[in-house]
């Protein structure tokens, strides 16, 4: 496998490969050099399976990082390539042209990140969400508990109460009277 | 009795030149020319494996055009996780699949161990494997039942139902739960073996295999159902790399890929089990590989119930999982599942909470791309037939 990212690392000029278990390992590219190695990969070093694809959102770099999992049957290895790409503009090469179940990740990414793969099959479908209007729900802006606030109400006749509070005022009122149990302020 | 063999109608196919017609290989489908019909198969239809649905365009009685359409069962499990601790995800990674969510379990612990580092007592090992097997069987004998029911056989349903239910009193022994087991925490797992539990397994792997003898006569030798599955839904070897397609079904078609044998996790490197596969592809030849693979599963039982240490510990230390810091980085742990390749995809961000998990379970490309392949020219009668031999699963595709 060493070979192999030393074979690959003449080839193109990767960032970062790194080493998480014997059985797996990661590489990073860059966004113009996937279709490249990808296509390499899969026709001349047999890793020929795709496991899957995602997206993983760093807000605070303004980046979304994309995972393509590819494996090897014959050497029994995963390689992971990752693809750093803008979070502003988010848009990268469809490849639906190398795996036929991939518009499926594509479509998903575009659903729940707003990642953008033009010429991807059904790329515009709704996944799961039907007639969704706010931003996409996986990014890390999305705020959960304002939409669900705003969108759903409380069934009549419930409360919230802080747990700590509760606990101290109505199930351990004994206890927390009873002189014998040492507390932290005394 | 009508030999089938000999009916007239058995080599008829529908003129492919009238109905429908063709353009650039993709058929032009026009339901106000009255020569097609639209109709949805689930999300509450009998035939439908779990919360999906088809939007199934029929010209005939056979099908045209397909769509899956999923949406039913979202819980947001993914972006739950986010917000949650580490120790908080792992009573809800269970939930992502009812007839086996062993596998899930594993694989969030073992990611989370492969970050942080840990490693696991060999008991634990061993107690994980045979839990992971047993979730293996019992989700099999889910299916074998769901099998024989999408073919009118009800019986056989009830029976396989009826013995999974002996293991699940097994499983509520072990774990104290019966459907979810939360067993498997980082660090290894939460009990031992209870008392006389080998000995009870033992006599109940006797009795599944007689049933399985009652299922092999009723089912595997029946004339109707050789000529229901035979040639239904075949998967030719170029399709598997082409669609990702994993496990039982990848097997069947020739592709020699089980990530007990390929990428040995736990203790299964130290068991004698052997690769299962067929040449054939087609719902027939999933169904027997499969039944094949119910008998290495009570066989790999035995074995572990011979194999595992009668003492020793069964969890590593870990800090305080409150307030528990992974350092950061990213991993990909992957299991076999009774569907095939299952694994969870984590990232950490060196805080106290996940930064991203995902999980790849087998039939988001079996109940979607591959379905959608198949199920072209399949009588309508034969859709619950073709879903069930794929083994789709619906809360992997949603999460």
């Amino acid at each position: 496998m060493e070979y192999l990212l030393n074979k690959i690392k003449k080839m193109i000029k990767f960032e970062a490969s790194i080493k998480q278990r014997d059985d797996l390992y990661f590489i990073t590219v860059k966004k113009e050099q996937l279709e490249l190695i990808l296509s390499y990969l899969r026709d001349n070093e047999g890793f020929t399976h795709l496991a899957f694809l995602q997206a993983v959102d760093y807000l605070e770099d303004n980046k979304f990082q994309l995972t393509y999992m590819l494996y090897n049957y014959d050497i029994k290895v995963n390689l992971g390539i990752k693809v750093y790409i803008d979070r502003e503009k988010a848009e990268m090469v469809s490849i639906h042209k190398f795996w036929a179940h991939s518009w499926q990740y594509q479509r998903e990414l575009h659903e729940m990140y707003g990642i953008n793969f033009p010429g991807s099959p059904r790329v515009e479908e709704s996944f799961v969400l039907e007639g969704w209007e706010e931003i996409p729900p996986m990014r890390r802006d999305f705020n959960t508990l304002e939409y669900s606030i705003k969108t759903y109400y409380q069934r009549p006749g419930r409360s919230t109460n802080d747990p700590a509070k509760y606990m101290k005022e109505k199930m351990y009122k004994k206890y927390a009277e009873s002189p014998k149990i040492r507390r932290d302020n005394d | 009795m009508t030999n089938i063999s000999k009916s007239k109608y058995k080599d008829y196919k529908a003129d492919r030149l009238k109905y429908p017609e063709m353009e650039n290989g993709k058929p032009i489908i026009d339901l106000e020319s009255h020569k097609f019909t639209k109709i949805w198969q689930g999300p509450q239809h009998p035939g439908v494996t779990g919360n999906m649905s088809l939007e199934v365009i029929i010209n005939g009685d056979e099908v045209v055009n397909s769509k899956t359409h999923v949406g039913y069962l979202h819980r947001g499990f993914e972006k739950l996780m986010e917000r949650r601790k580490y120790i908080q995800c792992f009573p809800i990674v269970c939930r992502m699949c009812v007839p086996e969510p062993d596998t899930n379990e594993y694989c969030v612990s073992a990611a989370m161990e492969d970050l942080a580092g840990i490693v696991i007592p060999e008991k634990a090992e061993w107690l994980r494997t045979l839990n992971l097997e047993m979730s293996r069987l019992g989700s099999f004998l889910m299916w074998i039942g769901g099998q024989a029911s999408s073919l009118g056989m009800g019986a056989i349903g009830q029976w396989t139902i009826g013995m999974r239910d002996f293991w699940l009193d097994l499983f509520e022994e072990m774990t104290g739960g019966r459907v979810y087991h939360m067993y498997m925490i980082p660090g290894g797992v939460r009990k031992d073996l209870p008392a006389g539990f080998k000995e009870k397994a033992k006599d109940l792997i006797i009795k599944t295999r007689n049933l399985l003898f009652d299922i092999e006569k009723s089912f595997f030798n029946n004339a109707i159902v050789k000529s229901r599955l035979i040639g239904l839904g075949i998967i030719s070897p170029e399709m598997v790399d082409e669609y990702g397609i994993v496990g039982p079904n990848a097997r069947a078609s020739g592709r020699e890929y089980d990530v007990r044998i390929n990428n040995p996790y736990v203790k299964y490197a130290e068991l004698n089990i052997k690769m299962i596969t067929s040449t054939i592809g087609d719902a027939y030849a999933r169904a027997e590989l499969r039944y094949q693979e119910i008998h290495q599963s009570l066989d790999l039982i035995s074995q572990i119930l011979d194999k595992i240490p009668d003492n020793g510990e069964i969890q590593a230390k870990l800090p305080n999982v409150l307030h528990w810091k992974i350092p950061a980085g990213q991993t990909y742990v992957k299991a076999e599942s009774t569907r095939g390749e299952h694994g969870f995809y984590m990232v950490s961000d060196g805080s106290e909470y996940p930064r991203r998990v995902f999980l790849r379970g087998a039939s988001y490309t079996h109940a979607i791309s591959v379905l959608e392949k198949l199920i072209v020219n399949v009588s309508i009668s034969d859709i619950a037939a073709l879903m069930v031999s794929l083994q789709t699963c619906p809360p992997e595709i949603e999460r």
